[in-house]
């Protein structure tokens, strides 16, 4: 945009803005570092006062603690599920969004009342679904809260998939019939492939929000299926060393959605916009 | 992807079954999704409407019809329009924050320049960490003793400084905010800044020609460029927003007292520790009511601005 007569004065531009670059991400990534750090921290560095930037040295007793206790199986548990509700909502809902996008199934409306299930917010629909749960006897087990991550996570991906799909060119599909395929072929041998990034992209997304949800893990689990969130909630209230559960927890439990996501760079913008965003 | 194409159509011939399979595709595979949304999406919903007209709570399972009893008692209750108020606070000054914040950054990095990608991969981290882990962080961040925030303060103000930032009610809303603001202007960083590059540089480059100053470019040609984004960006962090819970659960739980109990908060509450089943399904619906009040008015305005 900016076009600099004189190289120093362009260096200086450069300079200027990589400086608001670093002051930028320092504040960011500052609360991340300070997490980071205690969870290497010795309980005594932790409750040291005035607080320390660095610790003393790297130990990772706060990692093996979570492994002794067994806690790490809420980071199982939340892979598990995450993994699970993903790929079946990948699955059917891709096939879903294909019929909407070629065949236009159910036209707008249908289009627009699958969306409008993503608006709905949790808290309304947890309470009635809790009560259904404990009839059923779903609660605290990983079937119910798969059912519940693959419906919440349906919208996304049909309305994300559509898109894709609908970027395809037609002409492709045509030639494909016209050579005989049937259409489970063509899906399969001419579609997937298309969308194929797209669709990783997507998957990323269905698995962080099942991975992050809180409130429905919160509601649904009890003692069998903790997932990660909920796990560390339970730290809160005063046991001596609980901060070195939490930063050590939060930082195992990130470590997933930081490589998903770092792999993912390319597709993050329409991935996180609902697709309002070529990005 | 050729390989195993049929060249000699005639020789296709399926099934009656399979050719049926065919014909009722678009309906076979939109059934799973549908049937999956309507048991865990809909029928909740219905389920939830029934037993707002009846009298269940926690010591009474009583079916019987109680009209709009449930409806009328929201109107008394104070504590469930505090809670509401509470959320549009909190809505009201994260939203223009998160989307100032985050325009600013784009603006910083919207040029490009060596390394630009590497930023920006750090810069996403806070938006799609876990809430309940950005909460958590700040719980830590903000403690009064061994947190970092007293400290850096401290240092600026040249004496101590100690802030109960999660106790006293002076500081626990800018606390929330501030958590919020950095968890989620990366968010709005991304969409703007992936935004303002598709603006036309033909425009912009005319407009520098003409010796145009900054905010004239900015209102003239960025701002209606972009305004479809920062509909939709408004739109998808405002319904978050609105029902806001991780982040204050980790943090505050609702206290001091309740003086950042949000709806979901107060709902969650009415639900699960009051076991008020009727009366939380009656909520729920005012809540359904008024997101679809505002989404149906945020849509409304970008259908004009279109």
């Amino acid at each position: 945009m900016r076009t600099g007569r004189f190289p120093a004065r362009k260096a200086r531009i450069l300079a200027v803005r990589y400086l608001g670059a670093g002051i930028v991400t320092l504040l960011f990534l500052f609360p991340v570092y300070w997490l980071f750090m205690i969870s290497f921290k010795t309980p005594d560095e932790i409750y040291h006062v005035p607080p320390l930037w660095i610790p003393g040295e790297i130990q990772f007793s706060n990692y093996y603690v979570l492994f002794r206790d067994g806690d790490v199986l809420a980071i199982l548990n939340s892979l598990i599920v995450a993994g699970v509700s993903s790929g079946i909502a990948i699955v059917l809902g891709t096939l879903c969004a294909y019929s909407l996008a070629r065949f236009g199934t159910g036209g707008e409306n249908l289009a627009m009342w699958i969306i409008s299930q993503r608006m709905i917010p949790p808290i309304a629909v947890v309470f009635p679904i809790f009560l259904i749960y404990v009839y059923f006897g779903l609660v605290d087990g990983y079937f119910g809260l798969i059912l519940l991550y693959t419906a919440f996570n349906l919208p996304y991906v049909i309305w994300m998939m559509r898109g894709y799909i609908v970027d395809v060119p037609l002409e492709l599909e045509e030639s494909a019939l016209v050579d005989g395929l049937n259409r489970w072929e063509v899906i399969w041998k001419v579609v997937f492939p298309m969308v194929r990034p797209g669709l990783m992209a997507t998957s990323v997304f269905t698995f962080v929000f099942a991975w992050n949800d809180f409130l429905f893990a919160l509601v649904l689990t009890r003692t069998e299926v903790i997932t990660f969130p909920v796990m560390l909630t339970h730290y809160f209230g005063g046991q001596s060393n609980f901060w070195a559960k939490i930063a050590a927890m939060s930082v195992l439990g990130t470590l997933p959605i930081f490589i998903a996501v770092s792999v993912m760079q390319r597709y993050l913008v329409r991935g996180i916009s609902l697709g309002a965003v070529k990005g | 992807m050729t390989a195993s194409v049929n060249l000699n159509a005639a020789e296709h011939r399926p099934s009656r079954f399979g050719r049926m399979l065919e014909d009722r595709l678009p309906y076979l595979i939109v059934a799973p999704a549908i049937l999956i949304l309507l048991l865990v999406g809909l029928f909740p919903l219905i389920y939830s409407l029934v037993v707002s007209f009846q009298r269940i709570t926690m010591t009474e399972s009583d079916t019987s019809f109680a009209g709009l009893l449930n409806y009328a008692e929201l109107f008394r209750d104070t504590r469930l329009w505090a809670s509401l108020g509470h959320t549009a606070i909190i809505t009201a000054i994260s939203l223009p924050l998160e989307l100032l914040v985050g325009f600013l950054m784009a603006q910083l990095f919207i040029d490009r320049m060596p390394g630009r990608q590497i930023f920006v991969a750090l810069l996403v981290l806070p938006t799609v960490i876990s809430p309940i882990v950005a909460g958590a962080t700040w719980r830590l961040m903000f403690d009064v003793r061994f947190g970092p925030i007293g400290q850096i303060l401290s240092f600026f103000a040249g004496e101590p400084v100690r802030i109960l930032w999660t106790v006293n009610p002076a500081y626990v809303y800018p606390a929330i905010i501030i958590c919020e603001v950095w968890q989620w202007s990366p968010f709005m960083f991304l969409l703007l800044l992936a935004a303002l590059s598709n603006v036309d540089q033909s425009q912009l480059e005319a407009a520098e020609i003409d010796g145009a100053s900054y905010l004239r470019v900015l209102r003239a040609i960025v701002l209606p460029a972009i305004a479809p984004v920062i509909a939709v960006a408004c739109l998808i962090r405002g319904l978050d927003l609105v029902r806001i819970f991780d982040i204050i659960w980790a943090l505050t739980e609702g206290g001091p007292g309740s003086t950042t109990e949000t709806i979901s908060l107060y709902t969650y509450v009415q639900g699960f520790s009051q076991f008020e089943t009727s009366y939380t399904a009656a909520i729920s619906f005012l809540v359904i009511a008024l997101l679809t009040l505002i989404t149906t008015l945020v849509l409304k305005r970008m259908e004009l601005a279109r």
